[in-house]
């Protein structure tokens, strides 16, 4: 039984149907990348899987059971599927500490004693255990980022959700929260990521979901997707990403 | 100018101070409820209480506390419902203090990010517990300036009670010009006690707001 | 003898003398909007000037008129004033001082505030096209401060006329004062006539503030464009 199901979901966001019939699963211990251009509902597909967009129609199922239907008992789903933000969102009035024990004592009334031992590993993991005691402004991009995964972790998910958790930071502090995302696949954890890092992308997915205009128009081994994507919506979206053929002196017409 | 009646009717405006400070506190504690109900109602926009919190924000503003406390003091009892003056006071107090404060908690509200609810929310909170944990000491900080600005006006607008013969600052220097006729010495100590009360909250708050602008949360 | 309940506020020539009192309440408050422009705004500009003695002096001013509660200022002028010189003034005229350097105070801070918002670089682009001194003013500067101090200061009013409301217990025959006296002269046939006429009194501050409230708030959401 797949960990994750989607089945048939439609979004329709004043009056645009913005995600179309989405149907796909993803297994225990995968790691699943969803591309696609700007706007083609990636993000929203995401939030929709953990409730923050409300859906028209389908299912959502985790470990076999529908998630979606009643509304009152998301905070409670919520706390088996991790999600990390473009924008960090880590809570400015607490120290990193306290953003990371915020969930497991409030919302699973977790013993703090093994919260605080638990949260002190995964900060030492990514490297940020000095720095339990700052404010997130004392910090920069890239350790808020890692934070940020920090705090979805200690909840001890069975899946996380990466939304593009690298687009706002600055070059250089991509590698470090990109690193701690490929640790995380390689320990087996569920994953479902967006992203626009083609080569990590690459490197981190079992399987890779091409959504473009609301619905998905291909799916397929990382592997394969790279080489020899299928759909010419895929090709061309590939294609934005390869400078090696834009030389100068050569002619590119023939490929526009 | 009379040092020595001074000195006499100090008592009396010791007890009326702390009268004033006691009704302004109280008056305070009130309007404080009221505005973060109030704020958190509009935010949220619970449907139906929000009209009702509309509409009183209205008239509390587009009133003044005296005729409210007329109403209130005179009127009332009229149709059977008797209260004292201090309750009146109060009432009243709270009935105008509220609006301001909701406002001021508004715009601390605003400053909050709606992306700070959502991260709470897949962090598996409840609503409740996002407002309690996240929105709200967020949004208390930020409104800290106008929730001073506020209390110091609340404090001011006690000077009127005296008009339902409640014995504040203002009332004692009535009496003591009525009976005694030492117009200069009694205005004086009025000067001088809302001073007292008035001057080192005022300075606290610019302190406090000039802190603010240049600083947030771990500086 | 039945109690004339609400009636009480149109008999015999009531309604009228009520209206009256109010007329009594809105003049001293819109003759002591008028004086607090005037005053208001050089004092706004003064308090942007250079020189920090002058600025010192204005802000010693704007923060003393600001401290002392109104109702403070109104005894002090009324009670202390004629002691102290011997010229006796009625309740009326001390209001409208009291209101006026209240009004100045609040105009005067509005007018710094407009001033001090204003962007540098919109003097500066100004230089840079060529425009004199005065053209600056005239065609950057002026329209823009109106725009940012139109909204406060029709605030002012509704401001005023709701302090305004204070002027009775310094022996004003306002509003308050003839509704008191109608309830008196009524207490046989309408023991009710407090709840009545104080309500109505309520009814119409809230009439004449809240168009201009609402009023304001329509100008700054159109103005914040």
């Amino acid at each position: 039984m797949a960990l994750l199901e989607v089945i048939g979901l439609n979004k329709y966001f004043d009056g645009f149907h913005v995600l179309k019939d989405i149907s796909f699963s993803v297994e225990k211990g995968e790691v699943v990348v969803i591309l696609g251009p700007s706007g083609s509902g990636k993000s929203t597909l995401l939030r929709c899987i953990n409730g923050l967009e409300e859906i028209q129609s389908g299912q959502i199922k985790l470990n076999g059971e529908v998630i979606n239907e009643d509304s009152t008992k998301w905070h409670l789903i919520r706390q088996k599927i991790g999600m990390v933000f473009q924008s960090y969102d880590l809570f400015p009035h607490m120290t990193v500490y306290e953003n990371i024990l915020l969930g497991p004592l409030k919302a699973q009334k977790r013993d703090k004693k093994e919260v605080a031992r638990q949260a002190e590993e995964l900060l030492d993991r990514v490297g940020l255990l000095d720095r339990k005691n700052f404010y997130p402004r004392q910090l920069s991009g890239g350790q808020r980022q890692r934070v940020a995964i920090v705090r979805a972790l200690c909840m001890n998910p069975e899946i996380m959700l990466f939304d593009e958790v690298t687009a706002s930071l600055d070059p250089e502090m991509v590698r470090e929260v990109l690193d701690v995302m490929l640790e995380l696949a390689k320990e087996g954890m569920t994953m479902i990521i967006v992203t626009h890092e083609m080569e990590f992308a690459k490197a981190v997915a079992d399987r890779i979901i091409f959504i473009d205009g609301g619905e998905i128009t291909e799916v397929a081994e990382a592997q394969e997707f790279f080489t020899q994507p299928k759909t010419e919506r895929a090709k061309n979206f590939l294609n934005i990403f390869n400078f090696k053929e834009y030389k100068k002196g050569v002619d590119n017409n023939e490929k526009i | 100018m009379d040092i020595d009646f001074i000195l006499e009717i100090s008592s009396l405006y010791l007890e009326a101070g702390k009268f004033t400070l006691k009704l302004a506190f109280i008056g305070i504690i009130l309007s404080l409820l009221i505005g973060i109900f109030c704020s958190l109602v509009n935010y949220y926009k619970v449907k139906f209480l929000k009209k009702i919190v509309n509409w009183y924000i209205e008239l509390s503003r587009n009133t003044p506390l005296l005729i409210q406390l007329f109403f209130l003091y005179y009127g009332l009892p009229k149709v059977g419902i008797k209260l004292g003056a201090f309750t009146c006071a109060v009432i009243g107090l709270a009935f105008l203090g509220g609006s301001y404060m909701a406002e001021a908690f508004r715009g601390g509200l605003e400053a909050v990010s709606k992306a700070q609810i959502e991260a709470g929310l897949s962090l598996g909170l409840t609503k409740a517990q996002v407002t309690r944990y996240i929105i709200f000491p967020q949004a208390l900080a930020v409104s800290i300036p106008s929730i001073g600005a506020n209390a110091i006006f609340i404090i001011k607008e006690t000077s009127i009670v005296s008009a339902i013969s409640l014995k504040d600052l203002m009332f004692v220097t009535k009496d003591i010009i009525g009976i005694y006729y030492k117009t200069n010495e009694a205005l004086l100590m009025l000067v001088v006690a809302y001073l007292i009360i008035l001057l080192p909250l005022s300075l606290l708050l610019t302190y406090v707001e000039r802190r603010l602008r240049y600083a947030g949360f771990g500086n | 003898m039945q109690d004339l309940g609400i009636r009480v506020l149109i008999e015999g020539n009531n309604l009228y003398r009520l209206m009256g009192g109010l007329l009594v309440t809105v003049k001293i408050a819109l003759i002591s909007v008028i004086i607090s422009i005037i005053f208001g705004i050089p004092f706004g500009i003064v308090m942007t000037s250079k020189n920090k003695l002058l600025r010192l002096v204005c802000r010693a001013y704007l923060e003393a008129v600001r401290i002392i509660p109104v109702m403070v200022w109104l005894f002090i002028f009324y009670f202390g004033v004629p002691k102290l010189t011997g010229i006796h003034l009625a309740g009326d005229v001390v209001s409208v001082i009291v209101f006026s350097i209240w009004g100045t105070a609040e105009k005067g801070d509005l007018v710094r505030g407009a001033v001090t918002s204003l962007p540098k670089h919109q003097k500066e682009s100004g230089k840079a096209i060529g425009l004199t001194n005065v053209q600056i003013y005239r065609y950057i500067i002026i329209p823009q401060s109106v725009r940012r101090l139109l909204p406060a200061t029709i605030n002012l009013v509704t401001r005023m006329i709701k302090t305004t409301s204070l002027v009775v217990l310094i022996g004003v025959v306002e509003v308050l004062k003839v509704g008191q006296q109608v309830i008196e002269s009524f207490v046989l046939q309408s023991p009710s006539a407090s709840f009545w006429v104080y309500g109505f009194i309520f009814f119409l501050y809230f009439i004449i503030c809240y168009p201009i409230s609402l009023f304001v708030r329509k100008l700054e959401l159109r103005w914040k464009e």
